[in-house]
């Protein structure tokens, strides 16, 4: 049997379709009502309640604790302030990005390092003479996310004060109904958002409290269908959807780097030594032979094509998670290939995310893009869009 | 001469195990006339089922299969002839203290599983699945290959050296780096540097002893490892199977290929002597005296018996029977197969479970099976053997009345030259410590036996014909690989006589039900064109 979260006692009676998907090793809801609609609109207008209890934990700690996430990471640790927190990929010695996450710096020599993968084994190797401790708390740390316009008032009133003061991507503790909990102002929507990590013993107690807390503003418990369709308007990345770990890949051509990831601005070049610094310091002399980007499909293109076979467009209802090719805007060479997409029922566009050529990632480039209509593979025109789709001001505000 | 008759082929094929059966199946289809001679009453050699007890049918020898080379099933296209292979997902592995360790088919699960023991070697299993992905990925275009002679400078040994270089020359330099580790280490070495769980360690380094007289501290038992971890099921490697009917069902399936193509199997049919002239192969005779024309004999028996038994040694070069003296056979495996009334009930998984449908392999630690080689170092059967366990009738009931079961018991170590030479008590013995060792995991077995067929090297020898019972024709040992096997000079397939070939598991690229060298041996004897 799969693993269930802490949570699993009170999602479970919610899952009205009985709709699961792994999670690294877990069941969570793909979505509770038998339509993901609601849960996706309510990450945008009310709020929205996740388990994300899967995620990889660690706790790292010691005098040496900022010195190996800094030799791992490429951010900068070292400089962050207690109660920041980082979004940050991490590479090995090549350069090629391995797994992306979160630091939190809990205290000056304590952190909270988040990952879709398991990195343990990755962390202990580059650990060796320093003074640090390393220990996987996923198991007994659970996590809630948290979601949306409504988000800010609803925890104010679980944890009983006032949480502006929390800016983007910083952290603060609490109780929730005598439970302890670390709140941090992050999150894979793109909206204003807050992720709370308790211990798993808590979980249940959490969970209630900010349903009670959250139910005269509309709170909706959310699944991962909704989330995906969220990530892809907020341009963010997603491991073994988006990018191969480095770790998984069978060969180079699947590896990408930092750069070629467009995450450029997570790479703190300044820092002494962190692992793949010298590779990706070339890569950036020398220019990233890849990008990632947003690429919308033309509305009246795809239209089109759709109206020749006698059709009204058709537009998928769930984020899809296939490589689909990309082509010059002739439509004669591949120069790309999306990754995930959707339609966004927020900003009425067709939305991907994309691997391109780093020659045809400026914005507003345009391209051609497959789509298979009655069985034929056709083509639709479509262009290059700055990440992320969708930035709402709340997000940060 | 009375009774006896005289009939010419285009080519005779010397042993009706797999390897006989895919030779004489493609030279059938290259238009050849061409017969098998088999020695028993059945077709298979070591890949026979039997129905040893009423009603309950036996993978007497070679029970699970992975390595069977696809383009042999696509050729010969085995599944219209009736092979079925059926899969085999797990394996567990129970422990002294009442736990076990257990690879399931998902990789959540077995995540999840190793995790128990060690969050670490959760995190290298993977990493190693891909480096042992990478070297199978290195050596699998080798094992399709006829093994050039790198100290000739023929161009087809050269174009061969040269493909053998661009295989190498395509991995990077850790995977090279790996290659030659897992090509000269033991695989206990080779496993220490991947993980800290001792039973993982134990189980995985059990896959590199298989078939070999050594011990998972003897240098050259890493390239075991791979030589497993090769098989391969629709593309998968790492991919283990079950054949439905059990591995006789393979050698039928190929049989009948053989047969849909013309080819004729004789059963009952034992050789006594392959007839030579002036360095030519003219034919062989039946122990009945008949005598079989053509000229070409292929034998798909190892090289001792073939060269050694059934030719005098003044029809070969003196150095070449040197070398077949000194190639190293060694059996070093038996087996044990049961008719069970119930299903063994393992203390560390109480009850019948996923883990029936799969391997138990009783390698509770390094020192375990370190151990059990020491005995037959020293000239005994383990005391406490490494075992791999199947029970085939969970995964196709046919194979035993209804809730009755059959178990398969490969055992480690029973060295063939036992002290003093095996002999009716001591194969009673060797059967004994077998299920007191299989006791200590599952305490139900005694009481759930109807019959019990133990077989010792020598047994295994004395039915198949393998000499020293050793499963794979000889050690897969690095200095009998590649071009080196069986002997310098003679991996081609060829031998020192004209129109004389070899097929078996003792030539390139070894043993398993693999069917390579049943392949590779007529397309080099259509190259040849003799007829």
């Amino acid at each position: 049997m799969l693993r269930t979260t802490p949570l699993h006692d009170r999602t479970a009676p919610l899952n009205q379709g009985r709709n699961w998907r792994r999670w690294a090793g877990f069941t969570v809801a793909s979505s509770y009502e038998l339509s993901h609609d609601r849960e996706y609109f309510a990450i945008r207008n009310s709020a929205a309640l996740l388990d994300v209890s899967p995620l990889f934990k660690y706790h790292i700690a010691g005098r040496d604790a900022a010195r190996l996430l800094d030799r791992v990471v490429t951010r900068d640790v070292g400089r962050t302030q207690v109660g920041q927190v980082l979004y940050t990929p991490w590479c090995d010695a090549r350069g090629k990005v391995i797994d992306d996450g979160t630091v939190a710096r809990l205290a000056e020599h304590s952190f909270r390092l988040t990952s879709a993968e398991p990195n343990l084994r990755w962390l202990g190797d580059n650990a060796r003479r320093l003074d640090v401790r390393i220990e996987d708390v996923s198991d007994r740390t659970a996590a809630l996310a948290l979601q949306g316009p409504s988000a800010r008032v609803i925890l104010e009133r679980a944890v009983e004060r006032d949480l502006a003061a929390v800016q983007y991507f910083r952290l603060t503790t609490g109780q929730v109904r005598g439970r302890d909990v670390t709140i941090t102002r992050t999150g894979y929507t793109g909206d204003l958002g807050y992720e709370i990590w308790m211990d798993a013993t808590d979980a249940i107690a959490v969970w209630d409290a900010l349903i009670e807390a959250g139910t005269p503003y509309g709170i909706v418990p959310c699944g991962i269908l909704a989330l995906d369709m969220a990530r892809i308007e907020a341009g963010l990345l997603l491991l073994d959807v988006d990018y191969v770990s480095s770790n998984q890949a069978l060969i180079d051509a699947q590896m990408s780097t930092p750069l070629e990831l467009s995450l450029d601005w997570t790479v703190a070049f300044d820092k002494p030594q962190f692992n793949g610094r010298l590779p990706i310091r070339a890569e950036r002399e020398r220019g990233p032979e890849w990008r990632f980007v947003g690429v919308e499909v033309d509305w009246v293109s795809l239209e089109d094509v759709f109206t020749s076979l006698g059709l009204a467009p058709r537009l998928p209802t769930q984020a899809w998670r296939t490589s689909v090719p990309l082509y010059d805007a002739n439509g004669i060479e591949q120069i790309g290939y999306a990754t995930s997409g959707c339609w966004s029922p927020l900003l009425k566009k067709y939305l991907t995310l994309a691997h391109v050529e780093a020659r045809y990632s400026s914005p507003d480039t345009p391209l051609q893009i497959e789509v298979t209509v009655e069985h034929r593979r056709r083509r639709a025109q479509a262009a290059v869009r700055r990440l992320p789709f969708f930035n709402p001001e709340r997000k940060r505000a | 001469m009375t009774g006896s008759t005289r009939e010419r082929y285009d080519a005779v094929v010397i042993g009706g195990g797999h390897n006989g059966l895919v030779n004489a199946a493609y030279l059938a289809r290259a238009g050849r006339k061409v017969v098998v001679l088999e020695r028993r009453h059945v077709v298979g050699g070591a890949a026979v089922t039997e129905e040893v007890v009423p009603g309950f049918r036996f993978s007497v020898f070679s029970y699970v299969v992975s390595l069977l080379r696809p383009e042999i099933i696509r050729d010969l296209e085995l599944p219209r002839h009736g092979l079925e292979i059926l899969p085999l997902e797990s394996t567990i592995t129970p422990m002294f203290n009442g736990d076990y360790l257990g690879t399931w088919a998902d990789h959540d699960q077995t995540r999840q599983e190793l995790v128990r023991h060690s969050r670490r070697d959760a995190e290298a299993y993977d990493t190693y699945g891909r480096l042992m992905h990478h070297m199978a990925m290195a050596v699998k275009p080798i094992l399709a290959m006829v093994p050039p002679d790198p100290t000739s400078l023929a161009p087809s040994d050269l174009r061969g050296m040269l493909k053998f270089g661009r295989t190498f020359r395509s991995l990077s330099r850790t995977h090279f780096h790996a290659l030659y580790k897992l090509m000269t280490m033991s695989s206990g070495d080779f496993l220490d540097e991947w993980f800290e769980t001792d039973v993982l360690k134990a189980t995985k380094s059990a896959s590199g002893i298989i078939g070999t007289f050594m011990g998972p501290r003897t240098p050259g038992s890493a390239y075991v490892l791979l030589h497993h971890y090769m098989g391969e099921i629709d593309g998968a490697f790492r991919a283990w199977g079950f054949a439905k009917g059990g591995t006789g069902a393979i050698s039928t399936a190929i049989a009948n290929a053989a047969r849909a193509a013309g080819a004729e199997i004789r059963l009952n049919a034992p050789v006594s002597r392959i007839t030579t002239s002036n360095g030519r192969v003219t034919g062989v005779v039946l122990e009945n005296g008949d005598q079989l024309q053509a000229n070409v004999v292929v034998t798909s028996l190892d090289p001792k018996r073939s060269f050694l038994a059934l030719m005098s040694e003044d029809e070969l070069p003196d150095e070449f029977v040197q070398d077949i003296r000194r190639y190293r056979i060694r059996g070093s495996s038996g087996k044990v197969n049961l008719a069970l009334h119930e299903l063994p009930d393992f203390t560390c998984l109480p009850g019948v479970g996923a883990h029936h449908r799969g391997a138990v392999s009783i390698s509770p630690s390094m020192r375990y099976v370190e151990t059990a080689f020491d005995d037959a170092k020293y000239g005994d059967f383990s005391r406490k053997p490494y075992m791999d366990i199947v029970f085939p009738s969970v995964i196709d009931p046919q194979m035993a009345p209804p809730g009755k079961h059959v178990m398969s018991v490969f055992v480690q170590y029973a060295p063939s030259n036992i002290r003093g030479g095996w002999d009716a008590a001591k194969r009673e013995a060797f059967g004994d410590a077998v299920i007191d060792a299989i006791e200590v995991f599952a305490p139900n077995i005694r009481g759930a036996i109807m019959h019990r067929q133990v077989l010792t090297p020598q047994d295994i020898e004395d039915i198949t014909g393998l000499t020293e019972g050793n499963i794979f024709q000889g050690e897969l040992a690095l200095h009998q690989l590649f071009f080196l096997r069986p002997a310098p000079g003679w991996a081609k397939f060829r031998t020192p006589v004209r129109g004389l070939y070899q097929c078996g598991s003792a030539t390139h690229p070894g043993g398993g039900i693999m069917g390579a060298g049943g392949r590779l041996a007529a397309i080099e004897i259509r190259r040849d064109g003799v007829r």
